[in-house]
């Protein structure tokens, strides 16, 4: 239906895709078959597309997704020290899910919040000068 | 208190500022206020761009804007009970914000009104000079913009510094059906930040230098390319656009002329190889981002194949300012053929860090020590790296550098985007190193060899001499392995991977010869949900 929507639009897949991962929370697996069929694409296309992009998921996540920036500005203030603890504290590693499907861990490489680093970004709200006391502060407050 | 129009209060919206706790600091004052029966109308603005003090909430009083940070939601309500919403001295007062010697003594032309207007208010923004540069524009012809550009010696801000009016001037020259602008605004550089502050403080302006450099090269469509990683800048951009249309601004009649423009706003989906224009071209006609190989460069055959100019979001920034005054008085600032201001970004380990739009020719030192204070920690300062992951590590002994292309080349060092990513004395440069290698690896688009698997060789390598495993021969093999991926590889991925690591090899030989303890990889994202 969103791919039928935004068809006539040139160069429009990524859009699309985005649209769709907004809707369900990721791309269930039929996704690429329906999207391609629609735009007239292959389906390897449409696949490339997917997992070219680290944004796009094809298994959902937990109720919270935590991402922790590890670029350099962020290193410098801390953040390989903020990932290990991040990893410790929630027993899974980046790109991982856990078991309870509470939460979402992932890395990104700057959320342009170079100035106040350590960077987390929490259901899509950013968080500065984060050591690992204030990050424990926030994931409870999101998760409890 | 018989105030009859309400004290205007500004609480930054910047996502810098809301990171540490703006929102709620906006909402605590207008409770306070509320409670004391005091009006006040909250205007929420783009940082001023001094971040570490955010969030700075500023208060006008006759005596002009005055300033108070950093402001915690908590201290919302005693600032008001000692007489901040009268500007009234107290432990966070700044004093007159015009008057704080780290914004006055900046030169401010693209970032004039970021963190001083409501960023979509067209009223405030045509009171502060916006929309001169393009109606000065609109009445020259095509070509007299061009030349205007040309004669101004702006280059490209994303990093190449490619004269931007030549760019112009070839996609002007070459005739098509239809030609298109593309900003690229895939800031993806850490330690970069001044796309999002202007595309979230100010972002008519981004808009007017998209429309101007349209109707110069006589483009009707113009892209936004923004990350996904920039939801604030997204949402601002979009509201500034759909603003712009109903004021007439954009479509059929730009400012009741018979130019045309369209504007779309479109997403990138995490992949920092989108800042490189051929990518972002492919990314933007729906398809994998690897990048094309070049010629025919996009302002000749860009995006669908139409010319193109593809810009970055402070060169299109720089559009503006240049147009409403003159190419000569834009010219007068900077040094040899660095012309005009750069929006330099102070960050990592810093003091002091946030934006100083200053004419190029500045010191490197005088950013970094004098703007910047130093480190956050108070540690000496060891290293900085300039130009985001791909530009090199300087020691502190290079202070001395200007800061302008043509000396930053000569130093086997680039300005590129004008981020500085400051370190202490804490870091270990052989594992920068290896991240930058082993970032170039995560990002490669995989299309050339030498960068795809270049990378990946180079992260063993990097161990192997760590490890004091044939560290002589594997110091000439890095060499070797810097040199293709610097000669060999398509584009400025793999073609600067090696600046960091052999910047970092040449001037912090010791951390490479310490002994494997010191070895931390960075852990690859595992499997699981991508």
């Amino acid at each position: 239906m969103i791919a039928a929507a935004r068809k006539a639009e040139a160069g429009a897949l990524i859009e699309i895709l985005h649209e769709i991962q907004a809707e369900f929370g990721y791309l269930p697996a039929e996704v690429p078959a329906l999207v391609a069929d629609e735009l007239n694409l292959s389906r390897a296309e449409v696949h490339g597309v997917v997992t070219f992009y680290r944004d796009f998921r094809s298994q959902p996540v937990g109720r919270t997704t935590v991402r922790v920036c590890r670029a350099e500005a962020c290193q410098s203030v801390g953040a390989h020290q903020l990932a290990e603890h991040a990893t410790a504290r929630l027993g899974v590693g980046f790109g991982q899910t856990t078991p309870d499907h509470s939460v979402t861990l992932d890395q990104v490489f700057c959320f342009g919040n170079c100035a106040l680093g350590p960077t987390v970004e929490i259901n899509g709200l950013l968080y500065g000068r984060v050591d690992p006391e204030r990050f424990d502060a926030l994931v409870a407050g999101e998760t409890s | 208190m018989s105030a009859t129009s309400p004290t205007v209060v500004y609480v930054p919206r910047d996502s810098a500022a809301r990171s540490v706790g703006a929102d709620e600091v906006a909402d605590r004052i207008a409770l306070a206020a509320a409670e004391r029966h005091r009006d006040v109308r909250i205007v929420r603005n783009g940082s001023r761009g001094l971040l570490w003090l955010e969030p700075m909430v500023e208060v006008v009083t006759a005596g002009g804007r005055v300033a108070y940070g950093p402001v915690t939601p908590d201290d919302a309500e005693s600032l008001v009970d000692v007489g901040m919403l009268d500007g009234a001295d107290n432990e966070l007062s700044l004093g007159v914000t015009d008057e704080i010697e780290w914004l006055r003594s900046q030169q401010r032309l693209m970032f004039r009104r970021v963190g001083v207007i409501d960023p979509l208010s067209l009223e405030e923004y045509e009171a502060n000079g916006g929309g001169a540069g393009l109606r000065r524009a609109l009445a020259m012809s095509p070509a007299e913009v061009v030349t205007e550009v040309i004669d101004s010696g702006l280059r490209g801000r994303g990093g190449a510094g490619f004269p931007a009016g030549v760019k112009w001037r070839t996609a002007l020259d070459t005739d098509a059906d239809v030609k298109y602008v593309c900003c690229n605004a895939d800031e993806g550089d850490s330690g970069t930040f001044a796309d999002r502050m202007l595309m979230e403080g100010d972002p008519f302006t981004l808009v007017e230098g998209m429309l101007i450099c349209g109707y110069a090269v006589g483009a009707t469509h113009g892209f936004v390319y923004v990350r996904s990683e920039y939801p604030d800048a997204i949402a601002t951009l979009n509201s500034a656009i759909e603003i712009l249309y109903a004021r007439g601004w954009l479509g059929e009649h730009v400012l009741g002329s018979d130019a045309e423009f369209d504007l779309t706003v479109r997403v990138g989906a995490g992949a920092y190889i989108c800042g490189e224009e051929t990518s972002m071209l492919e990314s933007l006609e729906g398809r994998r981002g690897e990048i094309r190989v070049k010629p025919p460069i996009p302002a000749i055959r860009g995006l669908f194949g139409r010319p193109t100019v593809v810009n970055n979001v402070l060169t299109l920034g720089s559009v503006p300012a240049i147009l409403a005054g003159s190419a000569a008085a834009y010219a007068e600032h900077g040094v040899d053929r660095s012309l005009g201001t750069q929006v330099f970004q102070l960050a990592g380990n810093i003091a002091r860090g946030g934006v100083v739009e200053t004419s190029f020719g500045i010191t490197l030192g005088e950013l970094v020590l004098g703007y910047g204070g130093g480190t956050r920690t108070g540690r000496p300062v060891r290293a900085v790296q300039v130009g985001g992951p791909l530009g090199a590590y300087l020691p502190a002994d290079r202070f001395d550098l200007p800061m302008a292309y043509e000396s930053f080349a000569a130093a086997g060092a680039m300005v590129g985007h004008g981020g500085i990513v400051v370190f202490d004395d804490s870091v270990d440069m052989a594992q920068q190193a290896r991240f930058a290698m082993e970032f170039c690896a995560e990002e490669s688009c995989g299309k050339c060899t030498p960068c795809r698997v270049g990378a990946v060789r180079g992260v063993e390598v990097i161990d192997r001499i760590v490890a004091d495993v044939d560290r002589d021969l594997n110091l000439v093999l890095l060499g070797d392995l810097c040199e293709v991926m610097t000669e060999g590889s398509l584009c400025a991925m793999g073609g600067l991977t090696p600046m960091p690591v052999r910047s970092a090899l040449e001037h912090f030989p010791e951390d490479f010869s310490r002994g494997p303890a010191l070895v931390r990889p960075v852990a690859p994202a595992e499997g699981g949900p991508r």
